[in-house]
């Protein structure tokens, strides 16, 4: 049971609530600014599910913050005051696309830099690879398979 | 009595493993004895751990609730094929479903084996013994399925109600068959280590497992994924949870070396490369078996996590993982490279492809932990989340996709790159045609969508190209050219398939992603909503009893824009056993798009609906079934098979290359 549990505590009782997705009453009027919070909620996180943004999920909290997000917008906040805001009161934890600086840089290097790695290390094995002589002596074991091939059939 | 036998029996199988592992390796060379006896080990291991397992279905079939793992995760009420798949939704019951999918896979080698060199054999049984061994022992001494409940309580406390779906019968056996068959290429390199034998034959050993192991982990992803959709019930089909990214990584591994073991058994080269993808793949898979399970990781998928098991899991893969790579290490020196190319070769644009396959691991690896790692470290805690996976993600395979249609068009050692884009002049310029096509037909879309459905046409017309420039369609007599066509090897056909599969895929995300379009609204029986062309009317709500829970469910009537009518039913499900609520969404299906339906929480006198028109999405489900559809036509070859040298030649003629 205690799995089941677990899960439940994690999904942030996902499944038992009552509350779902966004629903029609937080739907704005303007459509244009209902599509802005849509795109921010979107790289918002649930703070109580795992891996979903406000936008997907049906937890009591990520109603709380959907409509904190449409508010800001209707008092006329920019995407990312809006952002900013919800950080400020949050943390950083709760951006799903972590922000740039010294922190991440690792992580947003890691593409390109592995990239690179990966394209240096193909590089010096091909030069390895090239410069190893081609007209290497035989070693013992083909020595002896040419010998083999070379010796007339009737020894078969 | 029966609990204690299946108990006994995964005790027994454990002891034998043990066994097998320590007596292979010290007897070694043991010759054709030793590798008799290892082999019948292996299958006797099967057998026993069969014997468990089905010990514990027996048990939650007939709803033996003295056996605790059956109370916690069963019902009396349970229709029957969610008690057998019950057995493996758990943490428990999984690694005895693991385990025996890992004795399965040694004894298929000991059964398919006999053609392999005696010394290989019984190192590749023992590295295998010595898996199952571990496994065993964590399962047995952490995680016994088979402990009692006393006083048996008289009806168990039911399997969590998202997980009592047809899902979960399918998708984890497919996804460890997946995991665990990457065991076997992981037994082979090690034994390729330890005895320094590494060659062609090595590799067309080793490419049918391969082979066989992607195209369950193919399956076993996509089938989870459409799980996903249709039952969690917001219409997503990839989270890039950490678990995803868990099955998705052995995947990326496993494509990457399906591809460098082609170039190891033609060519001979990429010996080292391709011994390392294949410890890599299969370490991987351990990760995305256990990681989550050791607490580290917390996802959707996460079962118990205990602190002592943690612990045990963290150590077992630091010792199998870490062993395999110091071996690696000490070893692979040794290991001669062979077969010279340009860079302009098939080898060449398959170094690429696993350039960027790799990449695109290590990218998805550091992104998934990275979390951890800065949190371990005292910094600020961050989230990691699709849109950093997209970003990544996408850079990577945009540039791979790009060239895949080239590879198999290029010849081996040395090509000529302008032949081959001359002959995919035509696939290029319809790609650019349709995309264009596509594009201004279906207006407001996100920006990068005409650049994401041209890589898509480009791949799947690209794979075209390749059959029709392999039949010389057009050039000679059309009767000519099917017969070339249907005498072309399976494995060529197999290829073309498989990337039109990954064109196809994705189509459908690019679609899907780029003009889906929603509405959220509440509606009353007797109402219609329209959306995207579609009318919705809500027939009528009812509320009707199922086996194990209540249903609300909602009756729609969907007219198509072609006036097509059809009736769709959306539930929301009340679990009596656990009070828990999970929707059934309702999908209708026209041509390769869906509309998705979902009944939300009653709103004051009304509904909640939420429509979602999703189109072309099916496609990312059929590429990935194309895709696994070409890994068995693949494995039908007659020269992928294993015992395939040593067979008398059929009449079947085979063409030359």
């Amino acid at each position: 049971m205690s799995w089941v549990r677990t899960l439940l505590l994690l999904c942030g009782l996902l499944l038992s609530l009552p509350a779902m997705a966004v629903g029609p009453d937080e739907i704005l009027p303007d459509p244009a600014l209902e599509s802005r919070a849509r795109d921010i909620s979107a790289g918002l996180r649930c703070l109580v599910c795992q891996n979903q943004s406000i936008d997907d999920s049906d937890a009591e909290l990520a109603r709380d913050l959907r409509l904190l997000v449409r508010e800001r917008l209707v008092a006329g906040d920019s995407d990312d005051a809006v952002r900013q805001f919800v950080v400020d009161r949050y943390g950083e934890y709760v951006l799903l696309a972590p922000r740039f600086g010294a922190h991440t840089l690792l992580l947003w290097a890691a593409g390109p830099l592995l990239l690179m790695i990966g394209l240096l290390g193909v590089w010096l094995a091909a030069r390895a690879h090239r410069a190893a002589p081609q007209t290497a002596e035989l070693t013992d074991e083909e020595a002896a398979a040419l010998d083999q091939l070379r010796r007339p059939k009737v020894d078969q | 009595m029966a609990i204690e036998l299946g108990h006994f029996a995964l005790i027994l199988a454990f002891a034998i493993a043990a066994i097998s592992a320590v007596g292979g390796f010290a007897l070694r060379p043991g010759g054709e004895r030793l590798a008799l006896v290892l082999s019948q080990a292996a299958v006797l291991q099967f057998v026993l751990v069969a014997v468990a397992f089905a010990v514990l279905i027996q048990a939650f079939v007939s709803s033996d609730f003295s056996l605790a793992l059956a109370v916690n995760n069963s019902h009396s009420l349970k229709p029957l094929l969610f008690k057998i798949s019950g057995v493996w939704g758990n943490h428990e019951g999984s690694m005895v479903l693991w385990i025996l999918i890992l004795v399965l896979f040694g004894a298929l080698v000991a059964a398919f084996g006999r053609g392999l060199p005696p010394d290989l054999l019984s190192l590749v049984l023992a590295t295998q013994s010595l898996l199952a061994a571990a496994f065993a022992g964590f399962t047995l001494f952490t995680s016994n399925p088979f402990a009692r409940m006393v006083p048996a309580p008289l009806q168990g406390k039911d399997l969590n109600p998202v997980l009592q779906d047809i899902g979960l019968a399918i998708h984890p056996p497919l996804l460890y068959a997946g995991y665990v068959g990457f065991s076997i290429c992981f037994s082979f390199a090690v034994a390729a280590l330890i005895s320094g034998r590494i060659d062609q034959a090595w590799a067309r050993w080793v490419r049918p497992w391969t082979m066989l192991s992607w195209t369950f982990l193919t399956l076993g992803i996509a089938m989870g994924s459409y799980w996903a959709y249709y039952e969690l019930g917001w219409g997503g089909w990839w989270f890039w949870d950490p678990v995803e990214n868990a099955s998705f990584m052995p995947w990326l591994a496993g494509t990457a070396l399906l591809h460098s073991a082609l170039v190891m058994e033609k060519r001979n080269a990429l010996k080292i490369w391709t011994i390392f993808l294949s410890i890599i793949t299969f370490s991987l898979s351990l990760l995305g078996t256990f990681l989550v399970r050791s607490g580290i990781l917390t996802s959707v998928h996460t079962f118990a996590a205990d602190p002592t098991r943690g612990l045990v899991i963290l150590t077992l893969l630091a010792v199998v993982i870490g062993g395999a790579f110091t071996l690696f290490a000490l070893r692979a020196s040794t290991l001669r490279q062979g077969g010279l190319f340009a860079p302009v070769s098939r080898e060449g644009a398959l170094i690429l492809n696993n350039l960027f396959l790799a990449t695109a691991v290590g990218a998805i690896l550091v992104g998934t932990l990275y979390p951890l790692v800065l949190d371990a470290l005292g910094g600020t805690t961050i989230s990691v989340g699709a849109p950093f996976f997209n970003l990544t993600f996408g850079a990577l395979m945009s540039p791979l996709l790009l060239i895949l249609p080239f590879g198999p068009l290029l010849a081996w050692k040395r090509a000529d790159i302008v032949n081959a884009a001359q002959r995919l002049l035509g696939a290029g310029a319809l790609a650019i045609f349709v995309t264009i096509l596509v594009a201004s037909l279906s207006g407001r879309s996100i920006s990068l969508a005409p650049l994401g459905l041209l890589l898509g046409f480009w791949v799947a017309f690209g794979a075209v190209a390749e059959l029709i420039d392999r039949g010389r369609i057009g050039r000679i007599p059309l009767r000519e050219s099917v017969r070339r066509l249907v005498g072309l090897p399976r494995s060529a056909w197999s290829t073309a398939i498989a990337h039109f599969g990954v064109g196809v895929t994705v189509l459908g995300i690019v679609a899907t992603s780029a003009w889906q379009s929603e509405l959220v609204t509440t509606l009353n029986p007797g109402e219609t909503a329209e959306l995207s062309g579609y009318k919705v009317g809500f027939d009528e709500f009812a509320e009707t009893p199922g086996p194990n829970y209540v249903a609300e469910q909602g009756h729609f009537t969907i007219t198509a824009p072609s006036g097509d009518t059809r009736p769709l039913v959306a539930e929301r499900r009340i679990y009596s056993a656990s009070g828990m609520t999970t929707t059934e969404a309702a999908i209708g299906t026209y041509g390769f798009s869906q509309l998705y339906l979902q009944l939300g929480e009653p709103l004051d006198d009304t509904h909640v609906v939420r429509i979602w028109h999703k189109p072309y999405i099916t496609l990312i489900w059929l590429g990935a079934l194309l895709m696994a559809g070409a890994g068995l036509l693949s494995l039908s070859d007659r020269r992928q098979r294993i015992g395939a040298p040593r067979r008398a030649a059929k009449a079947v003629p085979e063409p030359a290359e």
